[in-house]
């Protein structure tokens, strides 16, 4: 093994989406930073949908971008179209999706990885961690070159032992037409890491011009698009629709002809699949009495003919997957570009990291997206920000950065990750948020900016006008709260055509906000000022004082949790001799080994009983006493 | 309360009152040594675990004997509250056993809280928390009725009303996270006449849960059942009859019962305390005036009043007075006397009141008023219903009170269209406080429930 010269501060092994946030993170605070990947035209490569963002998933991304993450930026400038979703329900559960150019967005991404100072992008598989004494030093690759690093990430996707499946035809593969990574899941199951499987799957790509677009229903973007970043002043990019198809009875009749050649129902694939994307024989099967599945015809880009059909990833054979794709209405003579398939790969049980994603087994080694079961480009970015974060941060000597539940998606995702583990691909749902009316993608820089700037990843021009924003923002709160109406006959006619009757003289204009009949907008008819308000401040104000009686009450119970959250379980606490658990509680316990007791009150089956019990064994201990007896 | 884990309480265990025999209960590291320090034995000098000795309870070590006493030495872990536990069983006198007590307080042990055996159990982990409130239930329990209420909570039924409550809540906000979390997936619009389907069922649960808790309380607290009437109507001779005991002084002269005697006793398995009080009419006797003012205060507090009405004599001006006072109460009229003169000319404001007939005389008729007054609070035969389910203990009724509440707010919301992502925050609000009880409901609960009712994905 040939020891090359440079020793670096951090090593990341995957350039996907995880593994571009976590190299580009740690750079960008200032750590010389290795980024390896099996395949250098394939960095940032969109594996499955071309598309970012979500329910959820937008607010990660927004998230990242509020820490100083590059994936919004990234999509702002390669996205062919934007929309937002669930705009008639609350802001809280609006959120942005966008597609993109798949090219456009990996190329994009590559040159900002070139182009940044102390990132060194190479190509090469790592086959092993490089280990002294148990201490970890740095990586081995397949090409013989053994690479010095004080931390290593792991962000592997699904390259560590990836097995492809069209059919019961199947072969070794980290995607298609890319190698497996051999070799580093079985070190890491001698180290003592629990390693397991799972499975995704993708659709095959169509021609395009072998679709009868007429047929189909066109589904547009947003005019005009909004960005995902809060640096990005407008999307640039031509903008183009995406259609919508149905599948039918004869479709479904395909697909269970074809069930006995599954490699999932003939038991080949002994993966756990995501259940919140089932493949379309998943699909047929669990919902017999659907009579169409519904698919989402999306453009790969720009200069391609390739188009991807969303919810109809299968693992069926060949000969079932051509007359199943031609069945569809508008796609009698589709031609298959690419087939489809599923995958399955190695992960490590995320119970196994600490909340800064080291692991708990081997310090300075940090795990990030679908190696820790989680699926999804945005988990995995968000992930990656983290995890090449805290490495940056171990690296000076400083203590991580973890998010808390009530601070961002991110800080719900790597809790629920390392508290409870994971046996299936875990995706984000706003619906795993407690606080989910404080974790809204319109806020995401109020939340997070101050982290993203004092781990020393947000550039001084995007925090200084962050601080304009928020002070903006202030302002504007307390004007509106002091300005009165005099309500004159203009007024008083204007406000009774919105419905609004009974007003004294004198009413605040954040009273007024508050009624459900008035929008910020009816406010600059009413008050001059309110006209030269930039819409970034109105919507904040706005929303702040619509919500502010479900935001105080989620805020209190933040407030409740939060002497649970911040007390700590020492590494070392020895539940065995705490009295007053059941087995199975302790059991749990051992195997979990939380950081603090809001982790463990979040352990299914771990009682409010024990906690209190645990929280007694601590006070005692805190006391000089042993815990328990 | 982080200290107890490490000292040795002591309490008397036996209910109070005269008794046969009275056990003083000691728990913890120091029971042994307080034991062996005040217990003399007739045969040898220590305790063997689980052993029963023969022997006399001094004062202190070599002091003066107090009492005959038996006393058992249970080692941890083998005890109920999984420390040492030292029980000294001596004669029932109310004195003799806090007399003992206060020596073992003085050797060492302190005071128990109200249950603190019970918590102790429960912290070492001898038993679960739904287990110790049912056994607290268990310790206070004064009848039948509430030992058998007690031993069904311990099996599980209210866990698996409550639990059809959360299922019911669960499925709800499945729904509506459904609509939330997934708009681009083919599932329609928010289904709310289901959505509000479901939470009109659990609303509809709570009520009946709650509206039971009352008989719960009952048959673990009993009854106070205040018994009134005119000078002379016959209410100790009732009282006497109802205990089977003479209790009170009964004489012909009226005015005879000036205090409040209270007694208990169990009508089928209801806990009942009976109230005598002074008959009231108007006195120049100061002693007697006393008495009859905490007869009419007492009314308010009484969960029934038995109106004791003497037939033999005309409804009165006396009669009026207390008639007047009685407005809002639960009342059974006892017709006493009803063997010697036959007065049906009773005022019509009576007649929406229960009456019974008897003869405090002879007899007559009582066992039919203990069976009214049971039924009056418990219903006829609802004992022996299997599905007899009630809420003990005042944190589950007030979980479940909070939630409907919270629900009632989902409600309103719902149906004035307020936007699906707070309307979940009063689902959640409720689960959880249902999940007090039940335990709780975490996200993947509900999306367990969305991906099995929905086909998602994209």
């Amino acid at each position: 093994m040939h020891c090359y010269e440079t020793p670096y501060d951090v090593i990341v092994v995957g350039a996907g989406h995880a593994g571009c946030e976590a190299a580009l993170a740690a750079a960008r605070m200032g750590c010389s930073t290795l980024l390896l990947t099996i395949n250098l035209d394939a960095v940032a490569l969109m594996s499955c949908n071309p598309a970012i963002g979500g329910l959820a998933k937008g607010h990660l991304v927004r998230e990242i971008d509020a820490l100083g993450g590059e994936m919004a930026k990234n999509i702002d400038a390669t996205g062919i179209q934007f929309r937002v979703l669930n705009t008639r329900k609350g802001p809280a559960v609006r959120a942005s999706r966008a597609q993109a150019d798949k090219q456009l967005y990996r190329l994009r991404m590559k040159r900002t990885l070139e182009n940044q100072d102390q990132l060194f992008l190479k190509q090469g598989e790592v086959t092993g961690l490089y280990l002294e004494g148990g201490e970890l030093r740095g990586v081995d690759t397949r090409s013989g070159i053994r690479f010095i690093g004080k931390t290593v990430v792991l962000t592997t996707g699904t390259f560590m032992r990836g097995l492809i499946h069209i059919g019961l035809t199947n072969y070794p593969g980290g995607r298609a037409g890319d190698l497996p990574s051999v070799g580093l899941s079985d070190q890491l199951r001698q180290l003592g890491f629990e390693i397991g499987r799972l499975k995704t799957g993708t659709p095959a790509r169509l021609d395009r011009r072998t679709i009868d677009f007429t047929k189909l229903e066109p589904q547009h973007g947003d005019s005009p698009p909004q960005p995902f970043s809060f640096s990005t002043e407008r999307i640039t990019m031509p903008q183009v629709p995406c259609h919508i198809a149905y599948t039918n009875p004869r479709s479904h009749d395909i697909i269970r002809s074809g069930l006995d050649r599954s490699p999932l129902y003939a038991g080949v694939i002994e993966g756990i699949g995501p259940r919140y994307c089932p493949s379309i024989e998943d699909k047929v099967v669990r919902f017999p009495d659907k009579e169409r599945h519904q698919t989402f015809i999306e453009p790969e880009g720009l200069e391609t003919v390739e188009v991807y059909p969303s919810g109809m990833s299968t693992s069926l054979p060949i000969d079932i997957q051509i007359p199943f794709y031609r069945s569809i209405v508008g796609l009698e003579r589709v031609e298959i570009m690419r087939p489809a398939y599923a995958i399955e790969y190695d992960y490590a049980d995320p119970i196994q990291l600490h909340a800064s994603l080291e692991t708990k087994r081997i310090r300075g080694l940090y795990h990030a997206g679908q190696i820790n079961g989680t699926s999804g480009y945005e988990e995995a970015a968000a992930q990656g920000l983290m995890a090449g974060i805290n490495a940056a941060l171990a690296v000076k000597g400083r203590a991580p950065l973890v998010l808390g539940r009530h601070e961002a998606y991110i800080g719900v995702m790597i809790d629920d990750l390392v508290t409870l583990g994971t046996k299936e691909p875990y995706r984000m749902f706003t619906s795993r948020a407690e606080y989910r009316l404080l974790l809204r993608e319109d806020n995401a820089d109020l939340r997070l900016r101050e982290h993203g700037h004092a781990v020393g990843l947000l550039p001084e021009g995007e925090y200084a006008a962050f601080l304009v924003k928020r002070e903006l923002i202030y302002s504007e709160s307390i004007r509106i709260a002091a300005s009165r109406l005099a309500l004159d006959d203009s007024q008083v006619a204007l406000l009774e055509s919105y419905g609004v009757h009974d007003l004294q003289k004198g009413v605040t204009l954040e009273h007024l906000l508050k009624r459900p009949e008035i929008t910020y907008e009816q406010l600059t008819e009413l008050d001059d000022v309110s006209r030269e308000t930039p819409a970034i401040i109105r919507e904040q104000v706005e929303i702040q004082v619509k919500y502010r009686g479900y935001i105080d009450r989620q805020l209190e119970q933040v407030e409740r949790a939060r002497s649970f959250e911040s007390t700590r379980i020492p590494e070392s606490f020895d539940y065995a001799v705490v009295s007053g658990l059941t087995s199975e509680v302790r059991e749990k316990l051992i195997k979990n080994r939380p950081g603090t007791l809001g982790q463990a009150s979040r352990i299914p089956g771990v009682t409010p009983a024990a906690i209190s019990v645990i929280s007694i064994a601590l006070k005692m201990r805190g006391d000089g006493k042993v815990a328990g007896r | 309360m982080s200290m107890y884990i490490e000292d040795t309480i002591a309490a008397i265990s036996t209910p109070p009152g005269q008794g046969g025999i009275g056990i003083v209960r000691v728990s913890g590291p120091d029971a042994r040594s307080i034991g062996r320090r005040l217990f003399r034995f007739a045969r040898g000098d220590d305790f063997a675990s689980h052993h029963l000795h023969y022997g006399v309870i001094t004062d202190d070590a070599g002091g003066d004997a107090i009492d005959e006493a038996m006393a058992v030495l249970m080692s941890a872990p083998r005890s109920y509250t999984r420390e040492d536990v030292l029980e000294i069983h001596c004669h029932g006198g109310l004195l003799v056993v806090e007399r003992v007590l206060a020596v073992v307080l003085k050797a060492g042990a302190r005071l128990a809280e109200p249950g603190e055996f019970t918590r102790r159990a429960f912290l070492n982990g001898r038993i679960d928390l739904l287990e110790a409130e049912a056994v607290m239930d268990v310790i206070t329990s004064r009848s039948e009725a509430s030992l058998a209420l007690a031993r069904k909570q311990q099996d599980g039924a209210l866990s698996r009303r409550i639990g059809a409550v959360r299922d019911s809540l669960r499925q709800a906000l499945a729904l509506l996270e459904a609509f939330i979390d997934f708009p681009e997936d083919d599932i329609g619009t928010a289904d709310t006449d289901a959505i509000r389907n479901y939470v009109y069922r659990s609303c509809i649960d709570i009520d009946s849960l709650v509206s039971r808790f009352d008989e719960g309380r009952i048959m673990r607290d009993g009854i106070a059942a205040l018994i009134v009437g005119k000078p002379n109507a016959g209410k100790s001779s009732l009282l006497n009859l109802l205990l089977g005991q003479q209790r009170a002084i009964v004489t012909h002269i009226a005015g005879t019962t000036r205090d409040i005697i209270e007694e208990t006793a169990s009508f089928g398995g209801l806990a009942v305390r009976l109230l005598d009080t002074a008959g009231i009419r108007h006195t120049d006797d100061v002693v007697e005036q006393e008495g009859i003012d905490r007869a009419l205060e007492c009314i308010p507090l009484a969960d029934l009043v038995l109106f004791v009405l003497d037939m033999s004599r005309p409804f009165d001006h006396e009669d009026g007075l207390i008639l007047s006072r009685l407005s809002g109460k639960t009342v059974l009229l006892v017709c006493n006397k009803s063997d010697l003169v036959v007065d049906t000319g009773l005022p019509p404001e009576l007649d929406a009141f229960e009456r019974c007939m008897v003869s405090s005389h002879t007899g007559q008729g009582i066992e039919e008023l203990k069976a009214r007054i049971r039924s009056t609070f418990l219903g006829a035969g609802v004992l022996d219903s299997r599905e007899f389910v009630a809420i003990s203990r005042a944190r589950h009724r007030d979980a479940l009170v909070s939630a409907r509440q919270v629900l009632a707010g989902f409600l309103d919301g719902l149906a004035g269209g307020r936007e699906l992502e707070t309307l979940s925050i009063d689902l959640r609000d409720a689960l959880d406080a249902v999940g007090r009880v039940t335990g709780e409901t975490t996200p993947d609960d509900v999306l367990d429930i969305i991906f099995s009712s929905f086909c998602i994905g994209k």
